[in-house]
């Protein structure tokens, strides 16, 4: 018997993850445990706490700046403790939930790792759904700005001039640059969420440009 | 420094309390098992001395087995019952197996995976699979003197779900406890960086018998990051030895060939192949069944030039994963070469250049990956010394997604994403009072699911009916830390639950995996345009049903004729929707949204006014506000 496929997905945007993790008294057994099996669990380090935010899972301030090389410090040093491959000699219990923080850890990294995915969590940390709030009611300018970006785009292609496609490859990088240093200002020192919302919904257009010229030259290498 | 790698069969074990653990690189065309003995990875040999297991298993009558090379000297004289090359039937249907009907085996279709027929019985891939390992497991134990606690196995790093799950199923029924599946190339960068304390980002090239594997990876102060993977599934030594094969026919002008000869004559070209790499050139001759007499030299400068568009194939996934990773050429530290056929100096030659560096040579590109994985093996299975702790980070070679409206694949699991890693994503039903959801969990990176391995089908019954859109369906996928999935569903409102573990394989087209993720670039225009097609089509659906159901509930707001009209106009979209005309299902809608826009203010005008009863000031206010920016919106 053949259901058809009624899934239908109301939005594709980059929402954190929402998936069910152990409340805190299981927490408690696994840092128990952990200190029975005699990993270390450092005493200023002692704060990680499943249902923490993912700032401050890596003890990092709640900031759009971010020194990335302590982000990936800190990455590393929490892996090293919760990973899968230090628990498989472990119980079943055990290995389960190092399975579940070493998800956790991986998806917070992933989140705050990128500056787009970065802006739109501190958003939705300071109340603002980013990718539910009505992203098409964009300025006019803009949108045409975006078509002739995307005509480009499909010119380069049709005459696959690798040149080209890497030249605008490089333009949207740096205007996304730009971009990115005055969000950093809406958020850090401003904290203008509202804008920054808007100017976030505005990379997630160049952001989606750039995935269609990296499609485009991947084609051409064909 | 290879002989004093290599082990004694009956040396003792390493002095301490170790928990005997091996690593082993189940291939395509040959096998090896290795372990960590005095903090130093070694390959343990057979009793002659030999640290090769070709894959090659050949069944008896009887019931007796042989595996290696006593089965592979029999291969032209019990063909049929001879099993070379079983990794790429591991989790594959019929239809996935290319050029099968050269293949001198009696193929059995069964759904999830094919069967061989053999003197002693019907064999699953498994089954052929678990009596190479299972001679690797009795090779290690004599060697180690005693049982082992666990193996670390390798697979290729597109390897799929299906296959992943395969080659555990045939270690658990060779007897031996799976610690962790490990991709090769990340075995192999295990090994390298250990061996050179290095740091940096590397590539790691594997050409092996069959596959193309490319990996970049960051290692850091103990963790080995992969960074993202890539890769062709049906490109490898083989192809060389193909066109070698292809050069002999036309230079000796022969006739069309029979079965045998043409077996002969692609020997010859593999002997060609590895005689050339040191000599600069390889002499070809063979008395043929038919009587003719090849006599040929090849030398490198053919060979170089008959094999240059299978070396530039190898240089597009090294480019698409260098971006997946956000570098670039310069970023590169070194470019480690694994697998056999990176022995041949124009592959050697092409990447040196591409990378603008030497590659690294410094490690036997056979048994690289197997003493990667024999390290990996003795730190899982607890075998620490101070300052030995490593961790790696792995990642996903494809995306994972679900089968939605229209065919359409939806990534819930971008490829290159570390794991393990869980994803949710919300869904909802399509049509009032549905009641249940058929899930289709697919994996790749084109956009049509028919274009996209399938992995499983289940079902979430028992939704509740409520009106479309109004049901909230989470789909969690979990990754787990050997690359195997898991999918579960659960209706939020009525807490309705539905999992599975992905395990049976289906109808894969043809060409496997990377593949697809290559093709997945080659034809992704065309994809576009299939795909805005179908989701016009869809949408166009989705317009009809919700305005037929406006029309069921609040069509006494009508005229006879407005209705008509409307009903008139429904029938256009529907006829225009069975077309392949985007624009014109696009026209068609337009024109339906003005027709029922009138009927569209007044149903709205009955609800507000539905609304406005028993409610304050403030939430009118913000009802309003809302009703604005849906107006924006539309």
């Amino acid at each position: 018997m053949d259901l058809p496929y009624y899934l239908y997905s109301p939005r594709r945007g980059f929402a954190p993850p929402a998936v069910g993790f152990p409340p805190g008294h299981l927490l408690a057994e696994y840092l128990a445990r952990l200190l029975l099996t005699g990993v270390r669990v450092t005493t200023s380090r002692n704060r990680m706490d499943f249902n923490a935010d993912h700032f401050d899972l890596f003890e990092m301030p709640h900031t759009f700046r971010l020194d990335a090389s302590v982000l990936d410090k800190r990455f590393r040093e929490i892996q090293t403790q919760v990973h899968p491959d230090k628990f498989v000699q472990a119980g079943d219990s055990e290995r389960r939930l190092s399975l579940q923080w070493a998800t956790r850890v991986n998806e917070a990294y992933q989140i705050l790792k990128k500056p787009l995915s970065r802006a739109q969590y501190l958003l939705n940390l300071a109340g603002h759904d980013v990718a539910a709030e009505n992203n098409n009611a964009m300025p006019p300018e803009f949108l045409m700005e975006q078509m002739e970006w995307r005509e480009a785009v499909a010119e380069a292609r049709h005459a696959h001039d690798q040149d080209e496609l890497e030249q605008l490859y490089h333009r949207v990088k740096r205007r996304m640059k730009k971009r990115y240093e005055q969000l950093a200002e809406l958020l850090d020192d401003q904290h203008d969420h509202a804008e920054a919302a808007d100017r976030v919904r505005r990379l997630m257009f160049l952001e989606k440009l750039l995935f269609e010229i990296d499609d485009a030259m991947a084609a051409l290498e064909t | 420094m290879a002989l004093l790698q290599i082990a004694e069969p009956g040396e003792s074990a390493a002095p301490h309390q170790q928990k005997l653990a091996v690593g082993i690189d189940l291939g395509t065309t040959n096998s090896l098992v290795a372990t960590v003995r005095s903090g130093l990875s070694v390959v343990i040999s057979d009793e002659l001395g030999r640290p090769l297991l070709p894959s090659v298993v050949r069944y008896h009558a009887d019931g007796g087995v042989e595996v290696g090379y006593e089965a592979q000297v029999n291969q032209s004289l019990d063909p049929r019952n001879v099993i070379a090359s079983v990794k790429r039937f591991m989790g594959r249907g019929l239809k996935d197996i290319a050029h099968r009907e050269s293949m001198p085996y009696e193929f059995e279709d069964n759904p999830g995976m094919v069967r061989l027929h053999t003197v002693a019985g019907v064999k699953s891939p498994v089954e052929v699979s678990a009596d190479i390992l299972c001679t690797l497991r009795l090779r290690a134990e004599a060697s180690l003197g005693g049982p082992l606690v666990g193996a670390v196995i390798t697979v290729p790093a597109y390897f799929d779900d299906a296959q992943r799950q395969a080659t555990k199923d045939a270690a658990r029924l060779a007897g031996i406890s799976v610690l962790r599946l490990l991709n090769e190339p990340t075995a192999a960068a295990i090994a390298y960086g250990l061996d050179n304390a290095a740091e940096g980002v590397y590539a790691v090239y594997d050409l092996g018998g069959g596959t193309f594997d490319i990996s970049i990876l960051n290692l850091s102060k103990g963790v080995f990051e992969v960074l993202a993977t890539g890769g062709d599934s049906a490109l490898g030594g083989d192809d060389f030895d193909q066109r070698i094969f292809c050069w002999i026919l036309e230079a000796a002008k022969l006739n069309p060939l029979s079965i045998e000869d043409a077996r002969l004559l692609l020997t010859c070209a593999r002997e060609a192949k590895e005689y050339l790499t040191p000599h600069g050139v390889a002499p070809v001759t063979a008395r043929l069944n038919s009587g003719e007499v090849v006599d040929l030299r090849l030398s490198t400068e053919i060979f170089t030039e008959i094999s240059q568009t299978l070396v530039a194939k190898t240089i597009q996934p090294v480019k698409k994963t260098l971006r997946d990773a956000g570098l670039s050429v310069s970023d590169i530290k070194g470019v480690v070469m694994v697998g056999g056929a990176t022995r041949m100096p124009q592959v050697q030659r092409a990447v040196g250049e591409f990378f603008r560096q030497e590659p690294l040579n410094n490690l036997d590109p056979d048994k690289v990956v197997a003493l990667g994985a024999a390290t990996q093996a003795n730190l899982l299975a607890g075998n620490r010394a101070a300052g030995d702790e490593w961790l790696l980070l792995d990642v996903i070679p494809l995306s994972l997604g679900l089968e939605t409206m229209g065919g359409l694949a939806e990534k819930i699991i971008p490829r290159n994403s570390t794991i393990p890693i869980a994803r949710a994503q919300e869904f909802t039903t399509f049509r009032d009072g549905q009641t249940a959801l058929a899930l289709h969990v697919v994996q790749g990176d084109r956009e049509l699911v028919s274009d996209c391995r399938s992995l499983a089908r289940f079902e979430l019954r028992g939704i509740p009916p409520m009106v479309a859109g109004a049901a909230r369906i989470r789909v969690t996928f979990q990754v787990d830390a050997d690359g195997l999935l898991s999918v579960s569903a659960r209706e939020l409102a009525s807490g309705v639950e539905a999992s599975i573990t992905v395990k049976p394989s289906y109808g894969l087209t043809d060409d496997e995996i990377a593949s697809m993720l290559k093709d997945s670039m080659a034809h992704s225009k065309d994809d576009a345009l299939r795909r805005a097609l179908k989701e016009a089509q869809v949408e166009a659906q989705r317009l009809i049903e919700s305005v037929q159901s406006a029309l069921k509930s609040d069509g006494d707001l009508l005229s006879e004729e407005q209705r008509g009209r409307i009903e008139a106009s429904i029938t256009r979209l529907q006829t225009t929707a069975l077309g392949d005309n985007r624009r014109h299902i696009t026209l068609a809608m337009d024109e339906l949204e003005a027709d029922t826009k009138e009927f569209a203010a007044r149903r709205m005008d009955k609800s507000i006014s539905r609304a406005f009863a028993g409610r304050s000031i403030d939430e009118i206010d913000r009802g309003n506000d809302s009703a604005k920016i849906m107006g924006e919106q539309a």
